[in-house]
């Protein structure tokens, strides 16, 4: 019972972390139906430009500075790179951020070398703030809990009760008639595709120290961020952080339990064969849930597009 | 008038070709490992050490058969065995003789049967794998061939002497396995649950579990487990970002007991653990780094700091490998002829400058060398890792380990 409410707070985290990835992601691409393939790098120049600046500033400078620059990037981004790409069609803007997410980790590998690098959790998050049964919670992991819950009430909060919100909405769905009533519609582009770069870049600061800081931390977030976003429903905000939360907690329970096919077989009325390591269904007779648990959001997600294209939350076929 | 031109050029070839013949060829050496992906910085740390250490015990003195110099030849194999054999057959095209990888067993064990077959097939261009991390016990057993020389010591004889410094903790009353899900992983798992059994039959194993290579996010729910099952202590073969992974987020959770590894040193391990992992981490490990075991050695090191103020010698057994290499090159008169290079490694004693001597086991190609167990302190580090003030000291010494351990290698010579 005590380990359940530790594995519950363990998913949390780890959900939210990959809401505020997928929360950017989502948006990004149901404005521009751009998938960003270089946005789980912008999560590790966030913990990179972090790092850099807890050196000099100390963690809640980088805190605030590096997501400000990770945005501004991004932005520069948008304006210099993708606007440029966009007029010939997507699958232009597909290679174009898929370069960029090379170039990007080469050029954290060059600058900073392959290995991992010591960015700690700051001086004054770094006890345990409860302990359950003996499992001690980290501060820094209760940090993290409100840091992304108070961005996901900041981002609700601006997109439905204010100006700049509806705007955003209205030309998520009717990007002529917006910039037909005089509205910028490219900088609204520009801005979104900054705040949520800005977001990743969030979410590297507060997830290098738990996660350690390393070139290939892009590359083993990347894929799990798109299955969140396909799962959630494109362009929904509420979608991404129950898809979040959902491969969270499911990949948390699958490893911290050991569930076996044999048992789950053998309840189903099957018997298992003798001798085993002579069958030819040994590898699943012998499988155990920490062993897939990393596939599990991915077998979620292919049932998702078969049951319900359009996502849990998403209003328009994907 | 055409046929002069084409005449004079094939005659400019030869002289070209043979002026380059006449010059003393580079020993090339094919090193093949990751260099890119999650395991880069192990791969790439090893490669820096190689490097170095053809250059500074080999070239710097003149090389071997008066002038040919040590030259090492770098592939990244993206820690894939599928692309290992890509890289390997570009290896053999460019006329390299000798292959070099350490990084994944997995690997080693898809290398190791490649090479047999194309020596076997091709006797012109065979080649020696020079194995220097890869410790899956069956590369020396099972599937031991005359090619395969592995200058690590396997996993169960780390084991071995690693389960000597548990077993004498009488505090340790229960333990738990953990690693990568591969062919080392199982290997170190086996050989805990074996070397245990018979040492101290009360310890209890409450934990014995294998996680996917390279690819856990975060290692939290593991670190609950272990907890949960009440654990004195922990066992891993982890290395790389599995390792630093594991070790942070069972510290950072609540675990108090210690943790025995086999690779947590070094590649910015060291630097991340700090002050969290002080007199908890021990690891088993060839060579003694603190203290240093001769003054051959502190030289060396210091000229490698000189070239490298961030990079470590966490692999020392890498100048053993080279030191080894030219040594059988000079004893066998030439480096083109493996099988002849093959027979002078073979029995081979071999000062090592970090400390004792190290012995070729002809039986199996399993090179027989001091064990340390070490501890990750600050206190008498003269030489610390990651520039962190915190490195390995060693605890305990064991002499020519596993000497008379058994084989089950048939080995076919040619």
């Amino acid at each position: 019972m005590d380990l359940i409410l530790v594995n519950l707070i363990d998913g949390l985290v780890t959900g939210l972390l990959l809401f505020m990835l997928s929360a950017g992601l989502t948006l990004i691409f149901s404005m521009m139906g751009v998938l960003n393939f270089a946005h789980a790098s912008f999560y590790m120049l966030g913990a990179y430009f972090a790092y850099q600046i807890s050196i000099y500033l100390g963690f809640w400078m980088g805190l605030l500075i590096a997501p400000l620059v990770v945005g501004v990037l991004g932005a520069g981004v948008e304006r210099y790179g993708l606007r440029r790409v966009h007029q010939y069609g997507h699958v232009p803007e597909l290679i174009f951020t898929f370069g960029l997410a090379l170039l990007i980790e080469e050029l954290v590998q060059f600058i900073w070398g392959k290995n991992a690098m010591p960015y700690e959790a700051p001086e004054s998050l770094q006890f345990t703030a409860f302990s359950i049964a003996g499992n001690s919670i980290p501060a820094f992991k209760v940090f993290m809990i409100f840091t992304s819950v108070l961005i996901f009430i900041g981002l609700l909060y601006v997109l439905t009760r204010t100006r700049v919100g509806m705007i955003i909405q209205a030309a998520l769905s009717y990007p002529r008639t917006v910039e037909a009533l005089g509205h910028n519609v490219p900088l609204i582009f520009m801005g979104v595709f900054g705040v949520g770069t800005a977001l990743a870049g969030v979410a590297g600061v507060i997830a290098g120290p738990v996660l350690s800081t390393f070139p290939g931390m892009a590359f083993v977030l990347g894929s799990i961020v798109f299955v969140t976003i396909v799962i959630g429903g494109l362009g929904s905000l509420w979608g991404a952080l129950v898809a979040s939360l959902l491969i969270g907690w499911i990949t948390t329970f699958a490893k911290a339990y050991n569930l076996r096919m044999e048992d789950l077989l053998t309840t189903l009325g099957f018997t298992k064969p003798e001798p085993i390591w002579d069958s030819a269904w040994r590898d699943l007779w012998t499988l155990t849930s920490p062993q897939i648990a990393d596939i599990l959001p991915y077998i979620l997600m292919v049932l998702i597009l078969i049951f319900r294209p359009y996502g849990l939350f998403g209003k328009r076929d994907a | 008038m055409k046929k002069s031109l084409k005449l004079g050029l094939g005659a400019a070839l030869a002289v070209a070709l043979s002026a380059a013949s006449g010059f003393a060829e580079n020993v090339k050496i094919a090193f093949i490992d990751p260099l890119s992906g999650p395991f880069a910085s192990t791969g790439t740390n090893g490669l820096h050490q190689y490097e170095f250490a053809a250059d500074y015990m080999v070239n710097q003195n003149g090389g071997v058969l008066d002038g040919r110099n040590f030259e090492i030849v770098a592939f990244d194999n993206k820690i894939s065995p599928k692309e290992s054999l890509i890289q390997l057959q570009v290896a053999i095209d460019q006329g390299i003789r000798y292959i070099a990888q350490g990084n994944s067993s997995g690997v080693a064990n898809a290398l190791t049967d490649a090479i047999d077959k194309h020596n076997r097939r091709n006797p012109d261009s065979r080649v020696l794998f020079l194995n220097y991390a890869a410790v899956d016990p069956a590369l020396t057993n099972d599937k031991c061939n005359f090619w395969h020389f592995r200058f690590d010591a396997n996993a169960d004889i780390k084991m071995d002497a690693l389960t000597d410094v548990i077993v004498a903790n009488e505090d340790i009353k229960k333990v738990y396995i953990i690693g990568q899900d591969y062919s080392f992983g199982k290997a170190v798992a086996a050989a805990a649950t074996k070397f245990l059994g018979e040492k101290r039959p009360d310890i209890e194993i409450v934990g014995n579990e294998l996680h996917p290579i390279g690819k856990v996010k975060d290692f939290t729910p593991y670190s609950r487990k272990i907890n949960a099952s009440g654990a004195d202590a922990v066992i891993t073969g982890n290395w790389g970002a599995d390792m630093l992974g594991l070790g942070k987020s069972v510290i950072e959770n609540g675990f108090e007991g210690p943790i025995y590894t086999y690779y947590a040193a070094g590649s910015g391990i060291t630097a991340a653990f700090g002050d969290t992992g002080k007199g908890r981490i021990r690891l088993i490990s060839q060579g003694g780094i603190n203290p240093i075991a001769s003054e051959e050695a502190r030289a060396a090191y210091n000229a490698f700091k000189e070239k490298y103020p961030e990079g470590n010698i966490d692999q020392s057994r890498i100048f053993n490998v080279i030191g080894m290499l030219a040594q059988a090159i000079e004893g066998a008169g030439t480096a083109d002829d493996v099988v002849e290079v093959a027979k002078q490694l073979e029995g081979m004693e071999y000062e090592s400058m970090w400390g004792g001597k190290v012995f070729m086991r002809p039986q199996d190609h399993q090179l027989i060398q001091d064990m340390n167990v070490g501890v990750h302190t600050d206190e008498n580090i003269e030489f610390d890792y990651d520039t962190s003030g915190y490195g390995i000291l060693t605890e305990s010494t064991i002499e020519m380990a596993s000497m008379d351990s058994a084989t089950t290698c048939k080995m076919r010579r040619p």
